[in-house]
């Protein structure tokens, strides 16, 4: 599924002397199976748009303030998020919504039980015992746990990393096409974020078909996305692939964003006269530095 | 010599129940030593910190301070000796301003009132805090909080202090802070440090860097030496910081750039081995 945005508007308490504009017309497309990064300050927009993705943020409201000449567009595959026709129950089982800190949300007395909920929840009929404990099962496999270890176990008893993947497991437990995440290695150590990340890329290969993160870490973005967006003041500033946006450094930096680790040192580098031409991936840098390499080291 | 701090065959659980165990440790910590406690959550770090100054007993073996076996009789004093500093900034002052949360310990073993002044000047000025002398401690950052906390512990003038965990709720700034005034008291004051913390940059400003993991010492090595086992570390529930990582394989492609974890440091480093 595709997803296709265009003179998206959105504004926040409308009508009101509260009245805040967080997507001021914005396009972007999103082809099936890419890794989709978003980046942007606080209160750029980004959350307010991928809130848009799977209905949460209905779009009337900013219908009604688009121009009439460039009516806004907002379609998920076969779904028209215009439309009032439209399956927000059907649309929302295709887009799986990870929150951040996902793992504040879990609430079952057993792990089984929370990630059965979502499926449940989405069943069209009644589904029966042995349908929902394979789903379970698969989906629990799939994050990286021991089904028969954690099942009875409360989800409250588990560590930091272990709730995070439960949390997730609950999601693409309903087999979404397309899984969004906000800050889904926030808070994790180095080897935790190494392995969310690795969950996800393993995600995108079998299990669902895009991946779309929003993130601050702009390393994970660099070693990860296929495209990333830019988002400031309620617009997109950019769409490219890490290795075309991360030569803007600079520009990022005066965003008020962050920029990768290998990026700082391409920017280290640069002042010390030495250029290097990567693209930002850790392997990548590493290979073009050691190209440079003299005889003294 | 008698050792700084000596574990000898040490075994310790928390009960049936609890699936930790520690079973005939062997560990010790030379007098002037700067050394770091790496593991995950769970690893038994903090209970070997706790058995320093008597706060765990052991179920076998013995803990030693200075050549003296830490028992319930001498507590008192051992605990003059070593001090610990905890992991959260806001559950360890006593007081709510500064130089009376600093005096605590030090009024609490019964030193004259002068010298308590002494002793509260000194401290804060090692941590760098003296203009706060008259603060409100709940008006600190975190990390000022736990310099505060630091200079209660080293108003005892302390022969080994312990940092258990005591970044780990800190920002990255907060961090560095008080690495480096517990370096700076090495150095100057020849205070034994333990560091105990999850945060592998932080080994790098020690002498030597111990692995723990269910219990167990499984790594002991200089930090460099740690480092360069980075994907043994994983085995531990461990990773290096991402700029580690960078040195990693800059050095496995033959380019032998010292580990250093800033960036215009690395870039430095890198430029030399270039031109």
């Amino acid at each position: 599924m595709r997803i296709v945005a265009e003179h998206l508007s959105y504004t926040y308490n409308a009508d009101s002397p509260f009245a805040t504009k967080a997507l001021d017309d914005i396009s972007l497309t999103i082809e099936e199976g890419e890794f989709f990064g978003i980046i942007g300050h606080t209160g750029s927009g980004k959350s307010t748009f991928v809130q848009h993705l799977n209905g949460l943020l209905r779009l009337p409201s900013s219908l009604k303030r688009g121009k009439k000449k460039d009516p806004a567009v907002l379609t998920v595959g076969e779904f028209d998020l215009t439309s009032r026709k439209t399956n927000f129950r059907a649309l929302r089982r295709q887009v799986g919504m990870v929150f951040q800190y996902p793992e504040n949300q879990l609430f079952a007395e057993t792990v089984f039980e929370d990630v059965a909920f979502g499926y449940k929840n989405f069943a069209e009929k009644k589904p029966e015992a042995d349908e929902v404990a394979r789903a379970v099962r698969e989906a629990l496999e799939e994050v990286g746990l021991d089904y028969g270890e954690v099942k009875g176990m409360s989800p409250f008893d588990l560590s930091g990393g272990q709730k995070r993947r439960v949390a997730i497991a609950g999601v693409i437990v309903t087999k979404p096409e397309i899984l969004v995440l906000d800050e889904p290695a926030a808070g994790l150590d180095p080897l935790g974020k190494r392995e969310v990340m690795e969950l996800l890329h393993r995600l995108r290969e079998h299990w669902c078909k895009t991946v779309v993160v929003v993130s601050h870490d702009m390393d994970e973005i660099a070693e990860n996305c296929t495209h990333v967006a830019v988002f400031a003041e309620g617009k997109v500033k950019k769409v490219l692939p890490p290795a075309e946006l991360f030569p803007h450094a600079e520009e990022l930096l005066s965003l008020g964003l962050d920029i990768p680790l290998t990026a700082k040192l391409v920017l280290a580098l640069r002042k010390r006269g030495m250029e290097i031409d990567c693209d930002y991936t850790v392997e990548d840098f590493v290979k073009k530095v050691l190209a440079q390499k003299g005889e003294k080291c | 010599m008698a050792k700084a701090l000596e574990y000898r065959d040490v075994s310790f659980s928390y009960g049936e129940e609890s699936a930790f165990r520690m079973e005939h440790l062997n560990f010790s910590v030379e007098e002037g030593e700067f050394v770091a406690v790496l593991g995950h959550n769970g690893s038994g770090k903090s209970t070997l910190a706790r058995l320093a100054n008597g706060l765990l007993v052991p179920d076998g073996g013995e803990v030693a301070v200075f050549g003296t076996t830490v028992t319930q009789k001498n507590l008192f004093d051992i605990r003059r000796q070593v001090g610990i500093v905890f992991q959260n900034p806001d559950s360890q002052a006593v007081a709510s301003i500064v130089e009376d949360d600093v005096a605590f310990g030090a009024e609490n073993v019964g030193l004259p009132r002068e010298e308590i002044g002494e002793r509260i000047e000194f401290a804060l000025r090692a941590v760098g805090m003296e203009e706060y002398r008259t603060a409100t401690v709940s008006r600190l950052s975190g990390g000022q909080k736990q310099r505060v906390a630091i200079a209660g512990v080293l108003a005892l003038r302390p022969k080994i202090m312990i940092l258990d965990e005591s970044t780990a709720m800190l920002d990255p700034r907060g961090r560095r802070e008080i690495v480096e005034v517990v370096k700076e008291l090495n150095k100057r004051e020849g205070i034994t440090v333990l560091l105990i913390t999850h945060f592998m940059e932080e080994a790098l400003l020690c002498s030597r860097a111990v692995v723990m993991n269910r219990g167990e010492i499984v790594m002991q090595d200089t930090p460099e030496g740690i480092f360069r086992r980075g994907e043994e570390l994983v085995t531990y529930n461990l990773a290096l910081p991402r700029i580690g990582e960078i040195c990693n394989r800059l050095r496995a492609g033959g380019m032998e750039v010292p580990y250093t974890l800033g960036v215009d440091a690395l870039a430095e480093e890198i430029a030399k081995c270039v031109s």
